[in-house]
């Protein structure tokens, strides 16, 4: 593997992991709990699918074979994907949907940081970008997690069995393969265990203060999406996000 | 080189002011581009200041300081934007406004450029647009768009309608990606507050 190829798998993993969780969002939109957060998530929703156009053009580009940023998205089936398990997990209740949220945004957000001073001008182009968004995403879904974890008996149950539920989707954020070695090695994405020491410190805080328990990080923990190996629950949500550009190819405004 | 008309395009585009003074602007711009007279940029600059933001309408795209930069490469005038927000749906938009305001005005070879970084902050609104924006009844950003801003305590936000600084937010998100939603304590209105970035 060569450092573009590497680079187009990245890329991948950045655009599908922002498009499929935009994707989750939007199902919430019409039925979420109450107004202001159903506006709350149409506009993360939005943030990401805007950053998910900005990764998968670059990789578009970058891999100069005539697909654009939408066929990318549109037509590539689920084994093809790279999102992370995480993102495509079901939306489930409030807490569910906050616990996913959280776990993501703060991944997202030091990520970001580290891709702002990427070797590569375009990826710290974008992620400077990003990062402003995700910051608001990130001190949102915190909120939420201190609110109901250190809210009523019930709201706190419910907070605690969504991250216990969701934990095991956490850790393949942080488990490196070969692109992320090669990337790594160039400057141009961070090292992923760094990135995991920020991202548990913030955590372990944000869950003291919500009266939360931390599961345990060497519990086991699903893998699978870096090699395109997807939970059940992708195949449903890209049937229906790729219905339309699939039976009516080409269509335009 | 082969020009398009510029007839038709001006016809598709209204203005709201000085449509007069724009039909002139057009002929003369419009004959100066064949004989290759390129217009000023200080006059180009005032032109987009009436090309109005689709979701705050009484900004322009200059008071929000989404037009980063105007150049001339020989005939072709070279226009610099940047999207507020990675996935803000208004930003094509703005872009095809700014290219039929130009066109209108007769500077037909135009070139949209699309510049990520530095990423735009709303410290990038100009004092004019500010106070278009509290006028209209939208709070303007307050203070500057630093890291700690962004993750540190809620600013202290004034209402657009009476001044009061007793105002609470509701949502962290508002109408569009750039706003939240406030409430007056004082005059218990609610409003827009026009997040710092
Ligand atoms: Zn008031």
């Amino acid at each position: 593997m060569n450092q573009n190829q590497a680079l187009f798998e990245y890329l991948l993993r950045l655009g599908d992991s922002d498009m499929v969780l935009a994707q989750r969002l939007c199902e919430l939109v019409g039925k979420a709990p109450a107004l202001e957060e159903e506006m709350a998530i149409g506009n993360v929703a939005l943030d990401l699918i805007g950053q998910a156009r900005s990764w998968l053009e670059y990789a578009a580009e970058l891999e100069d074979a005539g697909r654009s940023a939408d066929d990318l998205a549109f037509t590539r089936d689920e084994r093809a994907y790279r999102n992370l398990l995480l993102v495509e997990q079901d939306n489930g209740n409030f807490a569910d949907t906050m616990a996913r949220q959280f776990l993501f945004d703060l991944w997202h957000y030091h990520l970001l940081s580290a891709l702002s001073q990427s070797s590569d001008e375009r990826i710290v182009a974008i992620a400077a970008k990003g990062l402003k968004e995700v910051t608001y995403h990130l001190r949102r879904s915190g909120n939420w997690i201190k609110r109901l974890g250190d809210g009523t008996e019930e709201s706190h149950a419910k907070m605690q069995e969504a991250i216990d539920e969701i934990w095991t989707y956490a850790g393949e954020m942080f488990i490196a393969d070969e692109v992320d070695s090669l990337l790594a090695d160039a400057g141009i994405a961070p090292d992923l265990n760094a990135l995991q020491q920020k991202w548990q410190s913030d955590l372990t805080t944000t869950l003291e203060e919500a009266t939360l328990a931390c599961p345990p990080m060497d519990a086991f923990m699903q893998t699978g999406s870096k090699q395109g190996m997807h939970t059940e629950q992708l195949g449903y949500l890209l049937a229906e996000m790729q219905f339309l550009p699939r039976s009516f190819p080409g269509a335009s405004w | 080189m082969i020009r398009e008309s510029d007839n038709s395009r001006s016809d598709a585009v209204a203005f709201e002011t000085s449509s007069v003074d724009r039909l002139i602007a057009s002929d003369r711009a419009g004959r100066s581009g064949v004989s290759g007279i390129r217009p000023a940029l200080e006059e180009i600059w005032q032109l987009l200041e009436e090309v109005a933001d689709p979701e705050v309408p009484v900004v322009s795209v200059v008071d929000l300081g989404i037009v980063r930069d105007l150049a001339w490469a020989d005939e072709q005038l070279v226009v610099k934007v940047t999207p507020t927000y990675s996935g803000c749906p208004a930003t094509e938009f703005i872009e095809q406004a700014i290219e039929e305001a130009l066109h209108a005005a007769g500077i037909a070879d135009v070139r949209l450029e699309q510049q990520l970084f530095p990423a735009w902050t709303t410290d990038w609104i100009t004092d004019a647009g500010r106070e278009k924006l509290r006028a209209f009844g939208i709070a303007p950003p307050v203070g500057s768009a630093s890291k700690r801003t962004l993750l540190g305590e809620e600013p202290e936000v004034a209402c657009p309608q009476c001044g009061s600084h007793d105002t609470s937010r509701v949502s962290e998100f508002g109408s569009t990606a750039c706003k939240a939603l406030y409430r007056c304590n004082s005059c218990l209105e609610p409003f827009d507050y026009f997040k710092c970035i």
